[in-house]
Parts: structure tokens; sequence; C-alpha cells
């Protein structure tokens, strides 16, 4: 079971709600994918200081947990604003911490981040941070009061898959009791199931179901693949080798010679 | 004589006056507002896309929205260019395009040459495009007001302002109030759009020009008089207020993208409307205690609105008005 801030999931797919092609099939993907948790956008829909009402009705009706993120923010003040708004809005103290630093990778302002982790910690926040697969990054995380990383494997929405590996085999070495989650740049099911063989504890994604051609088939495709792997962590993997290993044994073989 | 009650002078409600009209109905469209098409309707499109639709919205899209081009056509004489539709990306993303392709059908790829015969100011702007020959636009405002003058007369009769007429013997009401419904129809919600107008000499397009982006997707519909309708956002609220300085100026960045001569434009309109919408943004053709509605058009109005006013006004002649559709 996946643990976050004391809250146990059975599923370890978390799914964003952004870009699907209608609410009837976000809603058919999130049951389909079984994810207990959804992201939601919040800056956009709130602009003007209303709430995305309806929109907003539909996620609640999907009866998972919501996290809310900030998307979109690239200072830590609009975060810590645009997260204290959401605490109002969907009434829960978790948020995905988003600042971002440059428009065109949408990697994430790590120094913004971390102070923006630190004052809404402080506020009793449960703080879910996008950062990259940077180990003093992660520590200084840790060390604001996060108790979950979420790092990159690719930039968002960019369906790369795991750009790499050694840095997360790294930062999974490095946290070895925090949850780690991929947030960003998984684009089809095997790139979930690699990062999940690789240790991690749970993935998030939301353009790889949400544009595909059909998002509810994709999204239980990326449910399947993230069990596949993480079955596999546990089950402990062989290390690749070189020369051939024969799998039949020879002992009781006839010898002529 | 059969009578009714239209309530809505938008894309929905004329379409359907117009429909009832023909089948030798009698029709009293009422509307709150001033005139005609004041509503959605009037920061609509007017894109008769149905293949290029297909890319994020129900298969029904295509099938309901095929006919459409025919329909006002012969409703508005003269109203619908066909043209088709021409989508682009810019190199990088070449991958939407692709993507595009495989989600769409009634297109071809076109190369530098064929986009430059095609749209003569995009020459060498894009590598590769896609075609959509079968598709068609057309003016919304020019063609509600000419479709209003149509209906007149053929007899309809339209009530302006807050003081509705009295309903004579009238028992059938139809409800094309569009994102009004949002308040008293169960499923309905809006979405938000925001569109502007860019008047340029130094720019001419013969189509819809799509161009397709990771974050910022745009169209651009030519209009006359050098006006050309950008748009729109789509946000997932019914506040109408005006457009925000960001999605102006992702509008702008993304016309300014797709030739540098709109970054000289002027910048004539903008303009936000809700779309009522169903959760699979699809419109439904719904039993009221009144009689019927069309509702939910989302952002197909001018494309689907033809057949949802056959839908309704063939359940309403065979006295089928309330059979589940």
């Amino acid at each position: 079971m996946l643990n976050l801030y004391d809250c146990t999931l059975s599923s370890r797919l978390l799914l964003g709600t952004a870009r699907y092609p209608s609410p009837a099939v976000l809603s058919e993907a999130v049951i389909r994918s079984g994810a207990g948790v959804v992201t939601v956008s919040l800056r956009r829909e709130t602009a003007g200081g209303k709430t995305g009402g309806a929109f907003f009705e539909l996620i609640r009706g999907l009866g998972v947990r919501i996290l809310p993120n900030t998307a979109g923010c690239h200072s830590a003040s609009e975060a810590v604003l645009t997260a204290r708004m959401a605490r109002e809005v969907f009434g829960t103290s978790w948020i995905k911490l988003e600042v971002i630093g440059h428009h065109d990778s949408l990697q994430p302002d790590v120094f913004e981040l971390v102070e923006a982790a630190r004052i809404l910690t402080e506020e009793g926040f449960s703080v879910f941070p996008y950062t990259t697969d940077d180990l003093v990054v992660g520590e200084k995380l840790l060390a604001a009061g996060c108790r979950v990383l979420m790092p990159w494997c690719a930039p968002i929405g960019s369906a790369a898959g795991p750009r790499n590996r050694p840095a997360l085999t790294a930062m999974r070495a490095a946290f070895p009791g925090i949850p780690l989650i991929v947030d960003a740049g998984l684009g089809r099911p095997s790139h979930a199931a690699v990062v999940m063989e690789l240790g991690y504890d749970a993935v998030l994604l939301n353009t790889a179901v949400a544009m595909a051609g059909d998002p509810a088939a994709m999204a239980e495709a990326f449910a399947k693949a993230t069990e596949a792997g993480r079955l596999a962590y546990i089950a402990g993997m062989l290390q690749p080798r070189d020369m051939a290993v024969p799998s039949t044994p020879v002992i009781g073989k006839a010898v002529f010679s | 004589m059969s009578c009714f009650i239209v309530k809505g002078a938008g894309v929905a409600g004329l379409a359907v006056a117009h429909e009832l009209l023909r089948r030798g109905a009698n029709v009293d469209i009422v509307d709150l507002k001033e005139t005609i098409g004041q509503g959605s309707s009037f920061f609509a499109g007017g894109m008769l896309a149905p293949y290029c639709e297909t890319e994020a919205a129900e298969e029904m899209v295509l099938k309901r929205g095929l006919h459409a081009a025919d329909w006002w056509d012969q409703a508005v004489p003269g109203a619908v260019t066909r043209n088709g539709t021409l989508v682009v990306a810019q190199p990088r993303e070449l991958s939407d395009l692709l993507h595009f392709a495989s989600r769409t059908t009634g297109h071809v790829w076109v190369d530098r040459d064929g986009i430059a015969a095609l749209e003569p100011s995009l020459a060498g702007r894009f590598d590769k495009a896609l075609f959509f020959a079968a598709e068609a636009h057309l003016d919304p405002r020019r063609a509600l007001v000419r479709l209003a003058e149509n209906i007149r007369q053929l007899g309809g009769q339209f009530h302006f302002g807050s003081r509705p007429p009295s309903t004579k013997n009238c028992s059938v009401i139809l409800d094309c109030t569009g994102p009004a419904a949002i308040a008293h129809m169960r499923g309905l919600r809006g979405v938000r759009g925001e569109m502007l107008h860019l008047e340029t000499g130094e720019v001419s397009l013969s189509r819809p020009v799509r161009m397709l982006h990771p974050r910022h997707p745009i169209y651009v519909v030519p209009r006359d008089n050098h006006r050309f309708m950008v748009g729109a956002t789509m946000i997932e609220m019914d506040d109408d207020g005006p457009i925000s300085a960001r999605s102006l100026m992702e509008l702008l960045n993304a016309a300014y993208a797709l030739h540098p001569a709109f970054g000289e434009a002027r910048v004539v309109e903008t303009g936000v409307g809700i779309r009522p919408a169903f959760t699979d943004n699809a419109p439904r053709v719904v039993e009221t205690t009144e009689g019927l509605a069309i509702a939910g058009m989302y952002r197909h109005g001018f494309l689907l609105a033809p057949a949802m006013a056959v839908s309704a006004a063939t359940r309403l002649s065979k006295g089928l008005r309330f059979t589940k559709e």
C-alpha cells in the first residue's frame, strides 16, 4: 500500500484532470485507472475569484482524493497564494507544488520551490513538490518539511519517458524511506513500468492519458503497467549480464565422450 | 396550424425556428436581448469543420455535422464559403500534426508548395500541413442576420426585450437559451471561451487556419474587410467577464507565430462567450415540461444547430415530442 502523508492508497497511479475531450471521458478514465488521487489545476479555473463551479463539482463527484496543484505559477508568492485558494475551494491541505522556472522546458524553479515548500509546510499544508532529480534539492525540500518528493523524468507533457535512469536510481537510493513519485514526462505504459521497476512508489500522469485516442483504455494500460513494475520491483529482478546462462540444467545429462 | 414559441434568438433558436416554419408551423421567437444573436453565437468562429472537430469530439459530431454546410447554403444562400480548412504546426510541433492526422479523417497532407498554393500569405512559413478539403466556414453574425430575415419572410415573429408576448394559445415552447439554461438544466455547465478580432491588410486567408500547439492552439477565421477572428480559449468556468491578460497575450502570441504581420494588426474587438455543455460535450434535444430544449451546443453551435434543429422539428411534427431520442 502507498502511504502519502498518513493517507493509505491502494493504487500507485495518480491522474491529472486536464485536457480530456470531455468531463465524461475524464470520469471514465479515472474509474478505469483505479486511481485514488486526481490532481486539479486551480489557477485558470478561478481567475477573477470565481470557482469553476460545475467542473469542480464533477471532480468532487469522482469520489477520489483531490490533490490541487499550482500549475502555471512562476514564483513562490504566486504558488503560496494559489495553494491557499486551493485549500479554501477543495477543503484539503494537500497541495501539489509546482513553480515553473523556465518557459520552454517548464523546468521547476527549485529555489522558489524550496521557499514555497517551507512557507506552506509552516502553514500546515502537506506539500507534494514537483522537482527535478537533483539530490541536493531533494534534501532541501525534505528539510523544508516535505514528506514526499515528485521528480520529473522528462519535461511536462513531453511523453519522452525516463531520460536519466542513473539519476532516478541515485535518487531512489538517496531517499530510501521517502515516497517518490515520478511526476512528469511519462508517455507510455512501458515508461511507467520502468520507473516503478526502479523502486519508485507511484507515478503521476495526465497528458499521456488525456490525449490518447481512447483515454479510458490508456488509463487502464498505465494502471496495469504501474502495478506490473511495482510487482517486479518487490519480486526482485535479475541483473543483466554479458554472457549467456543456460536455463536448462545440465546435471544428469548423459555424457558421451 | 401548430404554433411554437422559441426562446432564444441565437443559432440554435433561429435554426429550429426556420425548420418549423418550413414545415408550415407558426413560430414566435422571444429573446431578452435587444436583437438576434447577442449571446454565445456572437462569439462563434463559424467553422463548419466536422472532420477537424473529431480530433477531440465524439463521433456524432462528424456524423451530424457533415451536412451543416448544405443546410446553411439552403437556408442562407451564399453565406457559406467552401474552401476547406488548413491545419498547420511549427516544425518542432510536428508530433502534434501527426497526432491530429491520426485522430481525424477527410484530410490530405500538403507540403510547402501545397501550402503556398492554398494560402499564399503562409508561403514558406510551414513545411507540412493537413488540408481538409470538404470543410467550410461562414460569418456567424451575418449568417444569423440573414437567417432572421428569411424567418420573417416565412412568417416568423420576433419579440425582443424583457417583456415576452402573451403566449397566445401556443402550448409548446422550445428552449434554445444556450448558457442561460445552465441555471435550470441538470448536467449543463459553462465553458468560457475568449476570442478577438484582428484587422490587417497584410495577411489574406481564404479559409480557416488552425495552428496546433501543445499549450496554445488557435484558429484564425478570415472575415470580410481584412478582419480575422482569432480564437479561442477553453476554460472550465462560467464567468463571462472580460478577457484575461494572459489569454489575450497567448492568443496574440499564437497569431503572431502564425504570421508576423498579425503583430502589426489592430485589435478591433475582444469578446467572451460561455459555451453551454453537457459532461460529454455533445448537444442534445431534451424534453422539458413545456416542450423541448436544444441544449449543450458547446463549441459546435453553427456546426450542429442544423442537425439538432431538424431533429427537434421532426419530433414535433410527428407529434413524438415526448419520446426519448
